[in-house]
């Protein structure tokens, strides 16, 4: 059955001027009014060079976006995904309306509304309720509908007693939360929304997703929905499209859409030293000959924490060796902080004597232990009580863990602790 | 994946730049609960947390007659006839305060509200219309203080009649209405890319206040400045404070030609000011 297209894009394109806007303005404008009258084309449309932040371009124009095509079918959720400054906001602006694209045209057979900040309009002067029917009114509520949701906006938001305050003695939670009740009952035909669920606290967090959850799987609303958060994507969205540099890169299903956006980041994290240490070792005993990572679909230096971590060290023993130990230390990367330590002859009772010859050595890391983070692998190998042989800093395997499924499959959660095991828990009648 | 065999039945269309001229009327009646929200949130918050509230509605046009009166009809003799002066002057202010609060109300619209218009869509032209709207409310506070001078007046004595053209007082007010809004959202589209047109609102209106016959009839301007009369002349405000004059205190003289010439430039200015908002109000969020 083919499905009915809600909403579709065609070569949107917008053009941003770089710079001051001043001075050269008015000598622009002209220039362009002259072009035109005399039935030219805009001479600055010509000009323009793709966004990437990170390159001085010559032009004083950038293309924020180029010739982005997609289609969205009734009853979808469309994750955007991609970097800071990929266009990506620059898209639900032109989506709600917010800005025009400098070129193409969007067509859709519903209204849309957008989420792009909760609480817009809200006047600290008024009260909690007076501002539940003014921000209503400015997301395109009705009086009418706005009254006949608002003991559930109210309820929902968790603020009756202040319904009545001034908004202006509301904390920012609190003010975070009716303005966000306000924009969960909306009823549009298509939902614009950015990342406006990374406010209030944990509880809220989680009561704003399952409510959005609810918006587009019970009620087969379709929403088109920006984060970072992909533990959130993954959970509210059906379809994905990557954006890079102003451009759409991928536009497919949401799992893929992840895995590309993921192993299109470029890692930086691929250093030379333990590469230059292998080739310049010189040892009489041990050679280390590679040490790697390795997970099932991992893309480049991503695993996911969700699943085991494999660490294989290749080595070669010269001469026999009594008491060598190969192991290594979790490091956490953004604390600097050792989780822990663990060597390969941990559970035997005295030191071993390993023969010459060449050697794979494996381990893994279980899975649902690590969080979301930075790790390093740092190899420890040495023999005991005698001397390191491979001990340092730099001669680390560092890796990205990602957290796709959390926790609970409803969001992921970002905890304190270095690590976030699974544990299992019991609950019993006594 | 194309839609060549779906019918071509799309609610809307997002275009880089807005059919000629759209005013979609029908729009605005959709958003019609917002402007009423929004002309209640100008009224109820403009004098929260001030200890005289909405008296200072009040004090400001009757400081400003009072300083009239004592320098231009006292120190500097202008001669308002029967008219008590603090009534003439009392009536031309209220009448230029309403065209100076929209005008000035209007004319920062995109400025003033960046932070909303780059979040939500609505037509824009709801908030300067609001605006206009909830500044009536101001005016009819303060219009009523004039009546309750006039009849003060009237009971101390003063030769003060009632004329019958008074009933056409509040087209003359949707008239002035229109002629700020038009000028205002010419101006705030401006604003957007030239700030300097801020700069000029403030001190052009005190200017153009001098030029309206806010404070003296517009028959004296012309017997005393017969060389600098037409300023005054060409200024289609001075018509409506001159006409309202006549209407609510029978001074002064309506001039028909006069009228039409107001009529003609505000109607021409409201849609030039509505065609430049419109186009502006696509992509001013990348200028402002």
């Amino acid at each position: 059955m083919k499905k009915e297209i809600i909403l579709k894009a065609n070569n949107i394109s917008k053009q941003y001027r770089l710079g001051q806007i001043g001075t050269g303005t008015l000598r622009h404008d002209i220039n362009r009014w002259w072009h035109r009258i005399r039935g030219k084309e805009n001479p600055y449309l010509k000009i323009g060079d793709i966004n990437d932040r990170s390159t001085k371009g010559s032009s004083d124009y950038v293309w924020a976006l180029k010739d982005i095509n997609f289609e969205v079918e009734r009853g979808e959720v469309l994750g955007i995904i991609g970097k800071n400054g990929a266009g990506k906001s620059t898209l639900l602006k032109i989506l709600s309306k917010v800005t025009a694209p400098t070129t193409g045209s969007i067509k859709s057979r519903g209204r849309i509304a957008s989420l792009l900040e909760v609480g817009t309009g809200f006047n600290g002067e008024m009260t909690g309720r007076e501002n539940i029917f003014l921000n209503g009114a400015i997301l395109g509520m009705t009086k009418k509908e706005i009254n006949s949701k608002l003991d559930e906006i109210v309820e929902f938001s968790g603020c009756e007693r202040y319904i009545d305050t001034p908004v202006k003695r509301y904390s920012s939670g609190m003010t975070v939360r009716l303005a966000f009740a306000v924009a969960a009952f909306l009823e549009p035909e298509i939902l614009v929304i950015d990342e406006v669920l990374a406010v209030g606290d944990a509880e809220f967090q989680k009561k704003a997703i399952g409510k959005m959850q609810d918006i587009s799987k019970g009620e087969g609303r379709t929403v088109l929905f920006v984060s970072h958060n992909m533990a959130a994507v993954k959970s509210l969205c059906t379809m994905g499209v990557v954006m890079e540099h102003g451009t759409i890169q991928f536009n497919g299903n949401i799992d893929e859409a992840i895995n590309f956006y993921l192993s299109s980041e470029k890692s930086d994290f691929n250093s030379n030293s333990l590469d230059e240490f292998i080739k310049n070792q010189n040892d009489d005993f041990f050679i280390l000959k590679k040490a790697f990572l390795y997970q099932d679909d991992a893309q480049d230096n991503y695993f996911y924490t969700n699943k085991e971590l494999l660490i294989s060290i290749e080595y070669k023993v010269i001469k026999e060796v009594l008491g060598l130990r190969i192991g290594f230390d979790l490091v956490d990367l953004n604390s600097g902080i050792v989780i822990f330590r663990s060597f390969h002859d941990d559970l035997e009772k005295m030191s071993i004597k390993i023969n010459e010859g060449c050697y794979l050595i494996s381990v893994s890391i279980p899975a649902n232990l690590l969080k979301n983070g930075v790790f390093g692998i740092k190899l420890a190998i040495g023999i005991h009580n005698v001397r390191w042989i491979v001990y340092d800093d730099d001669l680390m395997l560092k890796f990205n863990a990602i957290n796709i499924d959390g926790l609970n499959s409803a969001y992921a959660d970002s905890r304190p602790g270095l690590i976030m095991p699974k544990l299992s828990w019991e609950n019993r009648n006594n | 994946m194309n839609d060549n065999n779906t019918p071509n039945d799309w609610l809307f269309e997002i275009t880089p730049k807005n059919k000629f001229f759209s005013l979609n009327l029908n729009e605005v009646w959709q958003y019609r609960d917002l402007l009423l929200l929004f002309v209640k949130r100008d009224v109820i918050t403009v004098y929260k947390q001030t200890v005289l509230g909405p008296l200072w509605y009040l004090i400001q046009p009757l400081f400003t007659s009072i300083t009239f009166t004592i320098i231009f009809n006292n120190v500097a003799g202008i001669d308002t006839g029967t008219i008590p002066p603090f009534l003439f002057n009392l009536a031309g202010i209220t009448v230029w305060n309403y065209f100076t609060a929209c005008l000035t109300g209007t004319s920062d619209t995109f400025k003033a509200n960046a932070a909303i218009f780059g979040k939500v869509y609505f037509p824009r032209i709801i908030t300067p219309l609001s605006v206009v709207i909830s500044n009536l409310v101001k005016f009819g506070i303060q219009f009523f203080i004039f009546v309750a001078f006039y009849v003060f007046y009237y009971f101390k004595g003063s030769n003060l009649t009632i004329n019958s053209s008074l009933l056409f007082f509040p087209f003359l007010i949707v008239l002035m209405g229109l002629l700020g809004l038009g000028l205002g959202m010419l101006i705030s589209s401006m604003v957007t890319k030239y700030r300097d047109f801020s700069y000029l609102i403030t001190f052009g209106i005190q200017l153009l206040m001098y030029l309206s016959a806010v404070m003296y009839p517009m028959e004296l301007i012309k017997d005393k400045l017969p060389s600098y009369g037409w300023l005054v002349e060409y200024n289609p405000l001075a018509y409506i404070i001159e006409t309202a004059r006549y209407m609510l205190l029978n001074v002064g003289k309506v001039s028909v030609l006069g009228l039409s010439y107001t009529l003609i430039v505000t109607i021409a200015v409201f849609f030039i000011g509505l065609l430049v908002f419109n186009k502006t109000e696509k992509s001013f969020i990348d200028t402002v």
